[in-house]
C-alpha cells in the first residue's frame, strides 16, 4: 500500500505545503517534522521555480527567497533523504514542468523513488500532456497527482478516471469578484469525482481558517493549506517552527471526522 | 500527443483551470476562420482601419550605398498604431467579440502590442487591461499614456525581472482567475496551442502581400526574407508564405544585447536550450536547473527569454537561420536607415536592418532581399539619445 493511500486511510487528511529552501534547506526539514508533529498527514514540498505562473504573490516570493538562498533540485533530494530517516509521512513535490524536464524525467522519477518522494503535482502539466512523464513515473511507482478545477466540467470524468495518489480539487478561481456561472462548487465536483473513482480527493487554494478546514474536510477526503503556512515562514523566517506547529495544530483540530 | 505540435515543440502546458477555455478558443477560431462574415469583417478592418496592404518599398539609396543585393522593406511601420501588432489584435479582438467576451487582457514589452490591443478594444467596444513589466513602463512611458488615452487600464508588473516575461506571467494568472468574460490576446507566436497558430495566421498577411508584391514588381521571388525575432510574430508572419519556396532564405535576427558571450543577452536561439515554459515546449534562456534566466536587450520588444515553437522547429529542420545582433549594431542600423532612407525604424526592426547591412554587400546585384520593418521608431528616440549620451527625456 502506498504511503499516500495511508494518509487517507480511516481519516480525513490535512495536507501542509511549504516551499523547499525557504528560508534555507536545513529549515525545510525542521518545518516538515513540526507539521507532522502538529498532525499533518501529508506534506507537499514546493520545488522553487523562477516563474511560478499558477501561484499567487505569497508563494512567488517564497520561490524567490529559496532560489536566492541557492536551493536546487539536488539539494532538495538530499533533504528528503534526511527527512526519510526520521519519518514515513507521505511526501509529494509540487514542481513546474520545466524544473523536471531539465533534470530529466527518468532521472527525476528515479531519484524520487530512491529518496522516498511519493508523488508529484505539476501545475502546468494538464491531462492532455501527461504522457510526457507518465511512463517514467509509473516505472518508479511515483503518482502524478491529477488536478481538477472549477472550470473542468465535462473534463472531470476523463481526467480523474486513471488518477492515482489523490486528486487535487482547486476550490476557486482565486480572485474575488470573478465568480461566474461557468464555475462549479466543490461539492458538485467531488460528487462527480466519487462517481468515477475511489481515489481520494483533497481541496486546496485559498483555505486559511479552521472553519474552512471543517467545511471542506466534510466534503472531501482532505484539505490542503499552502499560502497561509508560507506566510508564517515569511514572517518568522528561521524561527517559524513553533508558530507553524501552533497554526497547523489549530487547523488540524478543524478536520471533520471520517 | 497533444495538439499544436511543431516537431517536438509547441503543445499545451497550462493549468487545468485554463484547459476548457483554451479548447473553446480553438473551436471558435476553427469555426470563424472559415466564416465568410468574419473573414469579410476582418478584411475590411485591415484595409480601412489598419491601412493594409502595407507598402513594399524599394530602398534605392541603401541598395546603392551597400552595393549588393536589391533591398526592399515591407513597411509594417506604416500600419495604424505603428507596427505589425495591429494585424494580430484586430483578428483576436474580433474573435473575442464573436465568442461573446466583453473584456480582453494582454501583455506588452515595448508597448506596441499593448497599444494595438487597446486600440482594437476601443474600436470594438471591449474592456481592456494591459500588463507591462514595471521596468518597461519606465522605458516606454509614452506608450503607457497612449494606452490610457485609448481607455485601457495599465498594470505595472512588479514581480520577477519586471519585464516582458513577468507581464506574460501576470496575464496568465489573471486569465486563470477570470476566464468567463475575458480573452487573453497573446501578442506573439508563443504560449499554448492554439495561440502560436492563431497569431501566425493573422500575421501571415505580411508574407501573403509581400509575395504578391515582389512578384508584381520583380517577376520573381526574393533570395532572402528577414525580420527581427523576439517571441517571433513579425518574423513568422514574414516567413510563412515563403516556407514552401525552398530557394528563399529565411533569416531571423535576435537580440544579442551586449553579446552572446555575456550574460546580458536575449538571443534565445544562440544561447537557449530546450524547455517547457509559458505553455509551450521550445527554446529558452535558462540555467541548468530550468530556472528562466533574466534576459537583456536595449529593445523592450525583443527582451524575452523564449521563442515561438514554430521558429524552434524551423531552426531544427534548418529551414530558417537565426542570427544574433548586438545593441550597438542595432543602434548603428537605427541611425543609418534614418539618415539614408529617411525612415525612423523601431529598435526591434533595426536588429534586422543591422544584419541586412552585413549580408547585402556580399550578395550579387541581381539578388533581392525583403526585410520587414516591424514598427516605427518614434517610441525609441529618447532611449537611443540616452544610449548616445544625450540627456533627453520625453
Amino acid at each position: 500500500m502506498s504511503r499516500i493511500y495511508k494518509a487517507f486511510e480511516d481519516k480525513k487528511a490535512f495536507i501542509g505545503f511549504l516551499t523547499a529552501g525557504d528560508p534555507t534547506l536545513g529549515k525545510t526539514e525542521e518545518f516538515v517534522l513540526e507539521m507532522e508533529r502538529a498532525g499533518a498527514s501529508l506534506i507537499e514540498i514546493g520545488v522553487p521555480f523562477s516563474d511560478p505562473i499558477a501561484d499567487g504573490p505569497v508563494i512567488q516570493e517564497a520561490n524567490i527567497r529559496s532560489l536566492s538562498a541557492g536551493c536546487t533540485m539536488d539539494g532538495i533530494f538530499e533533504v528528503v533523504i534526511s527527512i526519510r530517516e526520521k519519518t514515513e509521512i507521505p511526501l509529494v513535490f509540487l514542481a513546474y514542468l520545466n524544473t523536471i524536464y531539465k533534470y530529466g524525467y527518468e532521472k527525476f522519477c528515479g531519484r524520487c523513488e530512491e529518496c522516498g518522494v511519493d508523488g508529484v503535482i505539476i501545475p502546468d502539466l494538464p491531462f492532455e500532456e501527461k504522457e510526457e512523464i507518465l511512463p517514467a513515473a509509473s516505472k518508479c511507482g511515483i503518482d502524478i497527482i491529477t488536478m481538477v478545477a472549477p472550470t473542468s466540467r465535462e473534463r472531470i470524468e476523463m481526467v480523474v478516471k486513471e488518477a492515482t495518489g489523490f486528486i487535487y480539487v482547486v476550490s476557486s478561481m482565486g480572485v474575488t469578484g470573478a465568480r461566474s456561472e461557468i464555475t462549479m462548487d466543490v461539492g458538485e465536483i467531488v460528487g462527480i469525482i466519487r462517481s468515477v473513482t475511489d481515489t481520494p480527493t483533497a481541496i486546496g487554494f485559498g483555505i486559511n481558517t479552521k472553519e474552512q478546514v471543517a467545511d471542506y474536510s466534510a466534503i472531501a477526503d482532505g484539505v490542503i493549506i499552502g499560502s497561509a503556512i508560507v506566510r508564517i515562514i515569511a514572517e518568522y523566517g528561521e524561527e517559524a517552527g513553533p508558530e507553524l506547529r501552533k497554526y497547523v495544530e489549530e487547523m488540524v483540530s478543524g478536520i471533520a471526522h471520517a | 500527443m497533444s495538439k499544436g505540435r511543431y516537431g517536438k515543440h509547441g503543445g499545451q502546458y497550462i493549468p487545468e483551470t485554463l484547459m476548457n477555455e483554451i479548447h473553446k478558443l480553438e473551436d471558435a477560431y476553427e469555426h470563424f476562420k472559415n466564416d465568410a462574415e468574419f473573414v469579410k469583417e476582418l478584411d475590411t478592418l485591415n484595409r480601412e482601419y489598419a491601412g493594409r496592404p502595407s507598402l513594399l518599398y524599394f530602398a534605392e539609396k541603401m541598395t546603392r550605398d551597400l552595393g549588393g543585393a536589391k533591398i526592399y522593406f515591407k513597411r509594417e511601420d506604416l500600419n495604424h498604431t505603428g507596427s505589425h501588432k495591429i494585424n494580430n489584435v484586430l483578428g483576436q479582438v474580433l474573435l473575442a467579440k464573436k465568442m461573446g467576451k466583453t473584456r480582453v487582457i494582454a501583455e506588452t514589452g515595448a508597448g506596441q502590442h499593448g497599444v494595438a490591443t487597446a486600440t482594437a478594444a476601443a474600436l470594438l467596444d471591449m474592456e481592456c487591461e494591459i500588463y507591462m513589466g514595471k521596468e518597461d513602463t519606465v522605458r516606454q512611458a509614452l506608450n503607457v499614456y497612449r494606452m490610457e488615452l485609448l481607455g485601457a487600464k495599465v498594470h505595472a508588473v512588479e514581480s520577477g525581472t519586471m519585464t516582458l516575461k513577468d507581464a506574460v506571467n501576470a496575464c496568465m494568472r489573471e486569465w486563470t482567475a477570470r476566464v468567463d468574460d475575458t480573452l487573453y490576446v497573446l501578442g506573439s507566436v508563443m504560449g499554448p496551442h492554439p495561440f502560436p497558430m492563431i497569431v501566425r495566421d493573422f500575421q501571415s498577411i505580411i508574407s501573403r502581400e509581400a509575395r504578391e508584391q515582389i512578384l508584381a514588381v520583380e517577376g520573381r521571388l526574393p533570395d532572402v526574407v528577414m525580420a527581427c525575432v523576439g517571441g517571433g510574430s513579425n518574423a513568422m508572419g514574414s516567413f510563412y508564405e515563403f516556407i514552401d519556396d525552398k530557394d528563399v532564405r529565411l533569416i531571423g535576427c535576435e537580440a544579442a544585447g551586449h553579446g552572446v558571450d555575456t550574460d546580458k543577452t536575449a538571443a534565445t536561439m544562440a544561447v537557449g536550450t530546450e524547455g517547457v515554459f509559458h505553455g509551450m515546449k521550445s527554446y529558452f534562456c535558462q540555467d541548468e536547473y530550468g530556472q528562466i534566466a533574466p534576459v537583456y536587450s536595449i529593445s523592450a520588444g525583443l527582451d524575452y527569454p523564449g521563442v515561438g515553437p514554430e521558429h524552434a522547429y524551423l531552426k531544427d529542420i534548418g529551414r530558417a537561420e537565426y542570427v544574433p545582433v548586438t545593441d550597438e549594431e542595432a543602434v548603428q542600423a537605427f541611425e543609418y536607415i534614418a539618415r539614408e532612407e529617411g525612415i525612423i525604424a523601431a529598435i526591434e526592426s533595426s536588429h534586422a536592418v543591422a544584419h541586412l547591412m552585413k549580408i547585402a554587400p556580399e550578395m550579387d546585384k541581381g539578388q533581392i532581399i525583403i526585410c520587414t520593418l516591424s514598427g516605427r521608431g518614434d517610441k525609441d528616440v529618447a532611449a537611443i539619445a540616452r544610449y548616445r549620451g544625450i540627456d533627453l527625456h520625453e
